[in-house]
């Protein structure tokens, strides 16, 4: 076919621009236009209503009695109660409190972000933060908080090849201490004796059985992804190993939990461990919850993991040998590089559901943002506006969830190996 | 230790190997001096791959003494990483650590092993990459880098390591073959220097040009052994006989 003779030779209308693209995403041969004619009929039949519902004819601010006079979506059952949805049974004046917490928390997340920022300042700040949003949430005995941040801070800054740390950074530490109390005390007999003025008042202590809410969820998924992680890492180099007690030992763990659903862990960890602790000893009801959310999730994360460290080629592990590397070295620098990047897909899966399962907690008594969003629910006021409240619940989740699985495949795209180029 | 260049550096005596029920090395009996080349050779699964292994122990023999530098090969896990440190090995497909760029590659084993300051470790890994002649590479992955140069990063890892034997299996079987030459004139390079090597390969031009003595292997023993223009020119047994002729 000769190519046609015309003074200007320009592309066809229908094969660039927005014609172009229509005809080759969306038309692009029978069954594709046959789906795209579908899927548009659909969207026409079923978008309008649901705009005209959620956003056209819906209230945001009423009470729930008005709600039932008009036909939209009735968003003030998430207005009017977002703060026992949020903050739970907190106490309602002390909401600041974890509302600080949740802003620190994502601050810090914000800012550990990119790997070239770690570095021990962060790490410290990280501890500062910690020790913050743990006294926030409690509140209580101030001294107490202070004295274990400082002797936690000067464990962290021996330096075992200089030995002054001892005096210097211990003294310092000891220094503030007793600054601290003594100033407490005066200030806390100051106030016994009802001088007037500024007197140090301690946050009011707030039981954890009253830790509920976003803040509940945020922290069990925080602590459970990142202890749950490092010790599922551990069970597969176990399970890995060839020693036989340390192998069946891992074995055992990793089936064992599988086996059992994490509601069932839950409710043993509430229900059947206490029973053998001695009597009036209690463990505190959230810890109970993390570590059964941590054990759950690490045994997971070890078989996904055992999976990555199977798919390296055994020519790694014999160039890492040759070299005469012992077992950790072998591991830590060339094998679970190479292998905990494989599996990173099915890994941020497993903390993904991990963040999700949280809302079991409800079974031991604890109300995490789902569970206050059903109790909101129970009340006759708002009862028959569930669909609402869980669009709402959803959409956190969904944002958050989102966010993890976006951070993820930016990993993903970091640590992708320089080929070819 | 070796004073001696006598003395054998490597030393295996009446070593069996079997893999489960299969007996891969038979009544193996070779001693090594230092500084001497050995070329190893035989049709495929004759235990030539599997008997180099057994020197570093990546494979396990189940009878018989090997003994590396004066230290004996057991289950010992602080001999064999003693014996590791002495002994280089190059793969047939050189194993480099995709993760890591060719510097990185090579300052590794320095660095955690030997326990070399980063700094040195690194001007070392310069130096061999010169020895080598690759030292514009030393910042790219290995992905990013030919075959050939592949191979030699990999001979520079292993050299890093200052090692006082070196292994290679095959290490040119996987290479194109403008590539195989760059990788064998490094070898040569290697051996006039006075490297103890022993190469398990099909090039019989490097056994040729390099070799002290040349090892034909069939069905798991060593079938003859003799200094390289003797076991071209005159092989004494039958198989030898037939195994040249299929490959010269």
């Amino acid at each position: 076919m000769k190519p046609s003779e015309t003074e200007e030779l320009k592309p066809p209308a229908t094969e660039v621009g927005i014609l172009g693209w229509m005809k080759h995403h969306l038309f692009n041969g029978a069954f594709s236009s046959i789906s795209t004619i579908v899927v548009f009929l659909v969207a026409v039949k079923l978008v309008p209503p649901i705009i005209q519902w959620a956003f056209i004819d819906s209230v945001w601010f009423t009470s729930g009695k008005e709600c039932y006079e008009v036909s939209g979506a009735c968003w003030s059952v998430v207005t009017q109660n977002i703060r026992f949805n949020i903050f739970g049974y907190f106490p309602y004046a002390e909401h600041w409190r974890p509302l600080v917490a949740m802003l620190i928390l994502f601050g810090m997340l914000y800012n550990s972000r990119d790997w070239q920022n770690w570095h021990r300042k962060l790490g410290y700040a990280w501890v500062i933060a910690l020790f913050t949003m743990a006294y926030l949430m409690k509140g209580g005995g101030l001294s107490y908080y202070i004295i274990s941040l400082l002797v936690l801070v000067c464990i962290l800054t021996y330096d075992s090849e200089k030995q002054l740390w001892l005096k210097r950074a211990g003294l310092l530490c000891l220094i503030i201490a007793a600054v601290v109390l003594i100033s407490m005390g005066i200030l806390g007999t100051l106030a016994y004796f009802e001088f007037s003025g500024f007197y140090f008042d301690e946050l009011s202590s707030v039981p954890t059985t009253k830790w509920s809410g976003l803040p509940l969820t945020l922290l069990l998924s925080f602590f459970g992804i990142l202890a749950s992680y490092p010790l599922g890492v551990m069970l597969a180099l176990g399970r890995q190993s060839k020693m036989p007690i340390i192998k069946s030992l891992c074995v055992v763990y990793i089936e064992l939990i599988r086996g059992v659903p994490l509601i069932t862990m839950l409710f043993m960890s509430s229900v059947m461990f206490p029973l053998f602790l001695p009597e009036g000893v209690t463990i505190d009801v959230v810890l109970r919850a993390q570590v059964a959310i941590i054990l759950f999730t690490a045994a997971y994360i070890a078989e996904v993991v055992r999976g990555g460290l199977q798919a390296i080629d055994s020519g790694q592990y014999e160039a890492a040998e040759s070299l005469g590397l012992p077992y950790y070295q072998k591991m830590r620098l060339i094998i679970l590089p190479q292998a905990l990047k494989i599996v990173i897909p099915p890994s941020v899966g497993i903390l993904i559901s991990a963040f999700k399962d949280t809302s079991l907690v409800v079974i031991i008594g604890l109300f995490d943002i789902l569970n206050t969003t059903k109790t909101i629910l129970t009340e006759p006021e708002w009862t028959g506006f569930s669909t609402e409240a869980y669009i709402f619940i959803a959409l956190i989740y969904y944002v958050c969830c989102l966010t993890m699985s976006q951070y993820s495949r930016r990993i993903e795209k970091e640590l992708e190996y320089h080929a070819d180029v | 230790m070796n004073t001696d260049l006598n003395d054998a550096i490597i030393d295996i005596i009446d070593m069996h190997k079997w893999f489960d029920d299969f007996h891969v090395l038979k009544d193996i009996n070779l001693k090594v001096k230092p500084q001497e080349k050995i070329v190893v050779c035989g049709p495929s699964g004759s235990g030539k791959s599997t008997l180099i292994r057994c020197i570093n122990r990546l494979e396990e023999h189940q009878k018989g003494q090997i003994i590396v530098n004066g230290t004996e090969l057991t289950g010992d896990l602080k001999n064999i990483e003693k014996v590791r440190t002495e002994v280089g090995m190059v793969f047939q497909h050189f194993n480099l650590f995709p993760h890591l760029t060719i510097i990185e590659n090579l300052s590794l084993g320095p660095i955690w092993v030997r326990k070399t300051p980063k700094k040195e470790a690194e001007e070392l890994a310069m130096h061999y990459l010169e020895v080598v002649h690759i030292p514009e590479q030393a910042h790219k992955y290995p992905g990013q880098i030919s075959g050939g140069q592949q191979q030699r990063v990999a001979i520079a890892r292993s050299l890093c390591m200052k090692p006082k034997i070196m292994l290679f299996d095959e290490p040119t079987s996987a290479l194109d073959p403008e590539m195989i030459k760059e990788v064998l004139d490094v070898m040569v390079e290697l051996a006039k220097e006075g490297m103890t090597m022993i190469v398990v390969t099909h090039e019989m031009s490097f056994a040729k040009e390099v070799a002290d003595r040349v090892i034909f292997m069939d069905y798991g023993e060593i079938v003859e052994e003799n200094e390289p223009y003797a076991f071209f020119d005159n092989p004494q047994h039958d198989r030898t006989k037939l195994f040249l002729s299929q490959i010269l």
